[in-house]
């Protein structure tokens, strides 16, 4: 029988070394990033004893970084300093805004996006949006960092690729350069707060003539784990973003969906949904582009 | 396990306790240092009756640890109150009946000081997303609303 037990290191060299003490002394260890998921799962689905290392004092996950070529998001910053960020929020609007509805004011407070991916849960509202803008995962590793691109990371509901011994730092997301935006539309059946029925992200980039250049398309809660739609983003690419493109968009994100039926709907409500959010994110992002 | 050492300021007050790794900071401020004005309400972070402050950021205290308040500052209910009296927000709670039961309202009157710290002329719709994480099933809301557009009046006038 195990005990509770809380560590917080200051540097990713010492939280390394935390996860391999607990790791060799046989105890579970559980990064705490806000808390606002592991602290409802350790009163319901998971009590378990563990010991707690907590990431909010490593400093490199601390860092918020806006670069020339690269944005870095550490994984203990916590959502509502992010929204409060204005030229974050204008640099990837569709990633801050698919922060932003996550949780209320208290939980924006405390949660943070790299918990939110480690929490790998399908309906996850920040991963499709990290997909779209191609953010990489920073994973501190006991032979170094490594790094893995977001769509690579969750690997089924609730699991990730984190070794036992490695933790998440942050994300790295390429600048968007020249006449590029994001968006990310969910649909819930209320207002606010509530877990995405489907949700999709998209990152574009237009030519001065408004002509898309590049484009990535990810789809959330309609499979295990969020989808990258390359056929959404191919019909994209060469077109002005117009209605036709955008109907081509939709079709290739619902026919890829493979969602379940549940209290929150149904296969074919989801599969028919995220092809209207992929549809709107896309002209959202389209419009934030052109107004650059 | 032993029990850990913190040491934190609450309500401006330099305050150490001991506690269990995986004590919520509510239990902590209500059973171990008898601040029972923070109400439970949850304990699953939906219900926002346990809000406090941490370094002037709303959070819910069901949903931090009480290790985790080492070296922060904490500011609850009971620290809302001035010397000579109630703050101008619980003054205007009382006067719009903004509460029945009121086992929501510590958790409304601190959110709505953190709201009103940071935007001292919020607009209803602002007022109401801010709000959202506090639950009230007594009064249907319109009360609190109105009290706080009073109380940001008044804190301005005031000013």
């Amino acid at each position: 029988m195990g005990a509770y037990a809380y560590r917080a290191p200051t540097n990713v060299e010492e939280a390394l070394s935390t996860l391999a003490a607990e790791a060799a002394a046989g105890n579970r260890a559980q990064m705490l990033a806000g808390g606002t998921d592991v602290m409802v799962q350790m009163r319901s689905i998971d009590k378990g004893p563990r010991t707690f290392v907590d990431v909010k004092h490593v400093a490199e996950a601390n860092e918020l970084h806006i670069g020339d070529d690269e944005v870095f998001i550490g994984a203990g910053i916590a959502s509502a300093v992010l929204n409060e960020n204005d030229e974050l929020k204008r640099i990837l609007p569709g990633l801050i805004e698919s922060a932003d509805l996550i949780g209320s004011t208290q939980i924006q407070g405390r949660a943070t996006i790299g918990g939110n991916l480690c929490n790998s849960s399908p309906a996850g509202d920040t991963i499709p949006a990290l997909i779209a803008c191609g953010a990489v995962c920073v994973i501190a590793s006991p032979g170094g960092n490594r790094e893995v691109p977001t769509e690579d990371f969750v690997t089924g509901v609730g699991t990730n690729v984190l070794e036992s011994t490695e933790f998440l730092i942050g994300l790295r997301i390429p600048r968007p350069k020249g006449r590029s935006s994001d968006a990310y539309l969910r649909f819930i059946p209320r207002t606010e707060m509530d877990i995405a029925v489907c949700g999709a992200g998209v990152a574009l980039t237009l030519d001065d003539a408004g002509i898309c250049m590049a484009a990535k398309v990810s789809i959330g809660a309609v499979a295990i784990t969020a989808l990258v739609v390359p056929d959404a983003a191919a019909a994209l690419v060469g077109t002005a973003v117009d209605d036709e493109a955008l109907a081509a968009a939709a079709d290739a994100s619902s026919a890829l969906a493979k969602p379940i039926t549940d209290k929150r709907g149904t296969v074919e409500y989801r599969r028919k949904v995220v092809g209207v959010l992929t549809k709107r994110a896309g002209a959202i992002a389209r419009d934030r582009a052109l107004a650059l | 396990m032993s029990k850990q050492h913190v040491s934190t300021t609450i309500n401006g007050d330099e305050v150490e306790f001991l506690c269990e790794p995986h004590q919520s900071l509510l239990e902590v401020l209500r059973d171990e240092l008898g601040l029972t004005g923070t109400k439970e309400g949850c304990a699953t972070g939906d219900c926002g009756a346990c809000s406090v402050m941490i370094d002037g950021r709303l959070v819910c205290s069901c949903l931090m640890l009480g290790v985790e308040a080492q070296g922060v500052e904490v500011t609850t209910i009971e620290g809302i109150a001035g010397a000579d009296g109630l703050h101008v927000i619980q003054q205007k709670y009382l006067e719009h009946a903004a509460l029945q039961c009121g086992i929501c309202t510590p958790g409304f009157i601190v959110a709505t000081k953190a709201l009103l710290d940071r935007n001292p002329d919020p607009d209803e719709t602002t007022i109401r997303y801010w709000l959202a994480g506090n639950l009230c099933r007594c009064t249907g809301y319109d009360k609190i609303v109105r009290a706080v557009q009073d109380a940001a009046q008044n804190l301005a006038y005031e000013a």
